[in-house]
């Protein structure tokens, strides 16, 4: 999956979410991906916030952080 | 003509609540207070001799047939202009009433061919019924004296044709025009003995303002307008109801056949989506069905630089079944994915996403909503706890204030948006939001209170400015929002909107509608009395989709515009089954009634009746599987009923993913130009040629039956069956109804639906079930289904599209009415008499600088790719602003729209393309590719003989 791509999205989710404060923020970004993105996609932003994460804007880096926790088992199931 | 099978009683319903009981003939009949003596008597089985009356119109007492006699009332009056008095006696037979009726018919007589053996309106036509009735078989005024015989025929329309030989002048077609279909097209010319129909000033009915929506064919007593398929065939033998197959309107059909053939199609009156009214390609353009562009045998090809070579049933699905294991084989179970239709029926959309998910053991399904009203799904769903409009389209008769958002109802939803016009000339109030002038922004009898002329993208910013007004001005409903709303997020967004960040004012240089406009439209729409929102893919189609159809359901939440008739927030879908498609687990996250794949008590039931382990994560969206194509780890894909390739956005981008598949799977009706991309084509059906139910806008679900047979021998549904047995996993099913029920079993909100009682109440909204056994008209009444409404926060984020000097012109899409989405259907019709290419629309101011004129070409370029078209120089799109639509694959609109897209569902942003426009003298880069590769697609026939496509 193209990751400037992904970035892209995730920030786009961000752009809805920002207008939250910080953490929640973060959590609904964090949910958003969690509920809708493909696991191969979630380990593809999560490589690459793994990778210096850039792009990713502030709360979306923090919702990626929060994704990255689960990781193992995302890539399990995907 | 009326359908065959239809008892006209006359008049309209009265929709009074109070009963009258009267007596005719010495029978008593109860009815509402309002009826005419005319339906009330139709109601005993009499059928009152008439000729200028019908259920579809309002009393004209013209035509002086139907008069009957009341008992302590003088003369006798006219049935159909009489209304029901208690204790009424009313008499409608009698010698003086029959001398009387007979006087009337011999002067109709005299003036008409007496040559009914030969005319197309033999044995359905009711001056022949009349006379027939009373006794008539010839005239005692002379047949050589002054009459309208031998005046020539109107045969432009390619649908219609009008004899006034025939004609009787009793204003039921002029009537229909304007009362019905409210395009007011056509007049009675001169007076007297002179009088004659004409349309618009005496023109042609091609040339005229006729919209050709059929609904004065329909009302004509004779065969004086006839549908040419009636002239060419005569009268059909068979009526068989069933649901249209274009938009989301999803009108109620009578299909009359001879045999298997098709006669015509007239619009069912008890259908309760259209109320016995049609548009042009409801009612007329259904020829594609049997045009010879129709592939009717599975083909097949290695590479897609090959011929297509026709192949078996067996072969084809042989052939994929293979492909696919091979595949899932090579590059793991998620390398294959399904697409399903908002064409097909819910029974086979069903089947395709159980393919996906227990066959193929993914969760890769996606639908062509995606591209549409997938922000609507996740915009409702959030805030009101349903995917799906609120309300029924007969709703909108209660309404005193309209807000028709982003659609062009005459255009895209065209029977709606007929009745939106009644509405409207009743004197209901009319908002449109669009950055184009609209037919609805002014027209015969309509004129909207406001028009927001707002810049394309900026929708967000405008809705925000609106709820900005209503929070500010103190124009909320507070008990409403108290009582029905979570206080929570109200609170938190009633101090967002009220910031002045969100003011008219401070939102005018980015609307471009100035505050004074949007202030006056938030007063009309929160005071208005009820006040429901319309709106279609102008909401949806932008990347902040969305946000907008959340913003939408808050305005209506804050006025307690929710929860009753006359109120409520409408998508207009834009395909006839995309509510079905989506009610019925198409989306890659959830399975049918919405609820998602991680819901392990979801999941446990689908998986207990489907025998297989489920996948609790979600799948790919289209887009995303377009990126994993070029990414090297998605490689099959099977299409039912879609074509990507000209609807979806960005084509060098889709067309690329495409190629990088290993087998592409196309199941269609004609080569479309995903086609050209495919490795197997699986020839599909039309709606006339399978049984199933389709789901419209207001969520009424329909029955579609089979009139002739399926031209490729299997339908859809057997086509996916297929497949799936050749995959391994079971599948076995008699009919479309077994499918139904297994729906029923497994969606909540479809449990109490059945053939059988579909076959009884003729449709049904769902919710259908223990609670709503005959289905729900209104949602949200008394509470929200997530229980308490919630306020979102929605923060105007502009659009990443944004104009430069090298693209200074923004670009938005849309509509025609004569023509449906890709045009597959309709452009094998006579359809393209009315629109036979795309054309750009420019603004005179921009055309000017450019040195553009009125058809010119023009070569249109953005940041993802440039076409030519043919430009037209209007004020209907505002300086700055350019338009078209994408109805036609070599006009390439969507070669320049980009992969922006919904930050939710990733619903393309088709409205807004950032452009330039030049004056150019040949086509682009990308037509001369399109054109080499269409002329390269062949087909070996079985027969030997090599075609092109």
């Amino acid at each position: 999956m193209n990751i400037e791509h992904l970035v892209r999205m995730a920030n786009d989710i961000g752009a809805f979410f920002a207008v939250e404060s910080g953490a929640q923020a973060a959590r609904d970004i964090y949910s958003h991906i969690r509920r809708f993105w493909d696991p191969r996609m979630r380990k593809r932003i999560v490589a690459h916030y793994h990778a210096g994460g850039e792009g990713l804007d502030g709360p979306v880096r923090d919702a990626i952080a929060l994704l990255a926790e689960e990781e193992p088992q995302a890539a399990a199931s995907g | 003509m009326y359908a065959i099978d239809y008892i006209d009683p006359g008049t309209p319903p009265s929709q009074e609540a109070e009963q009258v009981t009267v007596e005719i003939d010495g029978l008593s009949v109860t009815v509402p207070a309002g009826t005419s003596v005319m339906r009330a008597a139709s109601q005993l089985g009499t059928q009152i001799p008439k000729l200028c009356a019908t259920g579809s119109l309002k009393a004209f007492g013209s035509c002086r047939l139907c008069l009957v006699e009341i008992e302590g009332r003088k003369g006798y009056p006219a049935s159909c202009t009489t209304t029901v008095a208690p204790g009424m006696k009313i008499r409608t037979q009698s010698p003086k009433l029959d001398e009387l009726r007979r006087g009337v018919m011999e002067l109709y007589v005299s003036d008409h061919p007496l040559d009914c053996d030969t005319c197309p309106g033999n044995g359905h036509c009711e001056l022949q019924d009349m006379a027939e009735k009373v006794g008539i078989t010839e005239s005692r005024y002379d047949v050589g004296g002054k009459t309208h015989q031998g005046s020539p025929k109107d045969t432009s329309n390619p649908y219609f044709a009008f004899d006034p030989d025939l004609c009787i002048v009793c204003s039921r077609c002029v009537r229909a025009c304007d009362e019905i279909q409210g395009t007011l097209a056509l007049t009675i010319e001169s007076r007297g003995f002179d009088s004659k129909v004409a349309a618009s000033q005496a023109e042609s009915f091609l040339d005229s303002e006729c919209v050709s929506c059929g609904a004065c064919v329909e009302a004509c007593p004779t065969a004086a307008l006839s549908e040419k398929s009636l002239i060419e065939m005569g009268r059909a033998q068979t009526a068989t109801t069933t649901t249209c197959a274009y938009c989301g309107v999803g009108c109620s059909f009578k299909v009359e056949t001879q045999g298997t053939k098709v006669v015509r199609m007239v619009p069912n009156r008890d259908g309760k989506a259209n109320q016995g009214h049609a548009c042009v390609k409801g009612r007329f353009a259904y020829g594609y069905a049997t045009h010879p562009d129709r592939i009717t045998k599975p083909m097949i090809r290695e590479k897609i630089t090959d011929p297509w070579r026709e192949v078996s049933w067996d072969e084809a699905i042989e052939y994929t079944a293979r492909e696919f294991k091979r595949i899932q084989a090579k590059y793991g179970k998620y390398s294959i994915g399904g697409i399903t239709s908002s064409r097909c029926t819910n029974e086979e959309t069903f089947l395709v996403q159980k393919l996906v998910r227990a066959a193929f053991g993914n969760n890769n399904v996606d639908t062509c909503a995606r591209v549409c009203h997938s922000p609507t799904g996740y915009g409702l769903k959030h805030t009101l706890g349903e995917s799906a409009g609120t309300q029924e389209f007969s709703s909108v008769m209660k309404a005193d204030v309209i807000m028709v958002i982003g659609a062009n109802p005459t255009e895209g939803h065209p029977v709606f948006g007929s009745q939106l016009k009644r509405r409207l000339r009743q004197g209901a109030k009319l908002i449109v939001v669009d950055p184009r002038e609209i037919a609805l922004v002014r027209s015969p009898h309509i004129e909207a209170d406001y028009h927001l002329q707002l810049r394309p993208g900026t929708n967000v910013a405008l809705l925000n400015s609106l709820a900005h007004v209503i929070v500010t001005e103190g124009l909320v409903k507070q008990d409403y929002v108290a009582e029905r709303c979570e206080e929570d997020a109200w609170r938190k967004w009633e101090a967002f909107i009220r910031d002045p960040k969100n003011s008219p004012e401070a939102m005018e240089s980015v609307t471009g509608v100035p505050a004074a406009m949007v202030r006056g439209a938030a007063r009309l729409y929160a005071t208005g009395g009820n006040a429901a929102i319309y709106y279609g893919l102008g909401v949806t189609e932008h990347s902040q989709g969305t946000t907008a159809v959340i913003a939408i359901a808050n305005l209506a939440m804050a006025t307690g515009n929710l929860g009753r008739e006359g109120v409520g927030v409408n998508p207009l879908r834009g395909q006839n089954n995309v509510q079905g498609s989506c009610d019925m687990g198409s989306f890659p996250h959830e399975f049918s009634g919405y609820r998602h794949v991680s819901d392990s008590a979801v999941r446990a039931q689908f998986e207990a009746a489907w025998g297989v382990s489920l996948e609790p994560e979600p799948g790919l969206r289209i887009p995303n599987m377009f990126e994993a194509a070029l990414d090297g780890t998605f490689k099959a894909l099977y299409i039912q009923g879609e074509d990507m390739a000209q609807s979806d956005p960005n084509t060098l981008h889709v067309t690329a993913a495409l190629s990088a598949m290993e087998c592409v799977v196309v199941q269609d009706l004609f080569l479309n130009e995903t086609s050209k991309y495919a490795h197997v084509f699986l020839p599909g059906s039309t709606f006339l040629e399978k049984d199933g139910t389709f789901t419209n806008a207001e969520r009424r679900i329909s029955r579609v039956r089979k009139v002739m047979p399926s031209l490729s021998g299997l339908e859809d549904w057997q086509i996916t069956m297929r497949l799936s047995n050749a995959l391994g996993y079971p599948m076995h099913y008699n009919h479309p109804s077994e499918i139904m029920a297994e729906i029923a079993a497994l969606t909540p909100t479809f449990a109490g639906v059945s053939y059988e009682k579909l076959d009884r109440l003729g449709s049904i909204q769902w919710p259908c079930n223990d609670q709503a056994p005959e289905g729900t008209p209104t949602m949200h009444v008394g509470e929200f289904v997530r229980g308490k409404g919630r306020f979102y926060l929605t923060e105007y984020v502009p659009t990443q599209e944004r104009t430069s000097s090298r693209f200074p012109l923004l670009l938005t899409t849309g509509r025609v009415l004569t023509q449906y989405n890709v045009g597959a259907q309709t452009r094998r019709t006579a359809n393209v008499a009315w629109h036979s290419e795309d054309l750009l629309e420019i603004h005179p101011h921009d055309a000017n600088v450019r040195g553009i004129s009125e058809g010119d070409w023009v070569g249109v370029a953005s940041r993802a790719g440039e076409t030519v078209l043919r430009a037209t120089v209007t004020e209907r799109v505002q300086p700055g602003v350019v338009y078209t639509t994408f109805h036609f694959p070599e006009s390439g609109a969507n070669v320049v729209t980009t992969d922006n897209s919904d930050w939710a569902t990733n619903c393309p942003e088709y409205k807004v393309t950032a452009v330039q426009v030049v004056k150019v003298d040949q086509p682009s880069e990308w037509q001369k590719r399109y054109r080499e590769m269409t002329a390269r697609q062949r087909i070996e026939r079985s027969d030997k003989k090599v075609t092109a496509a």
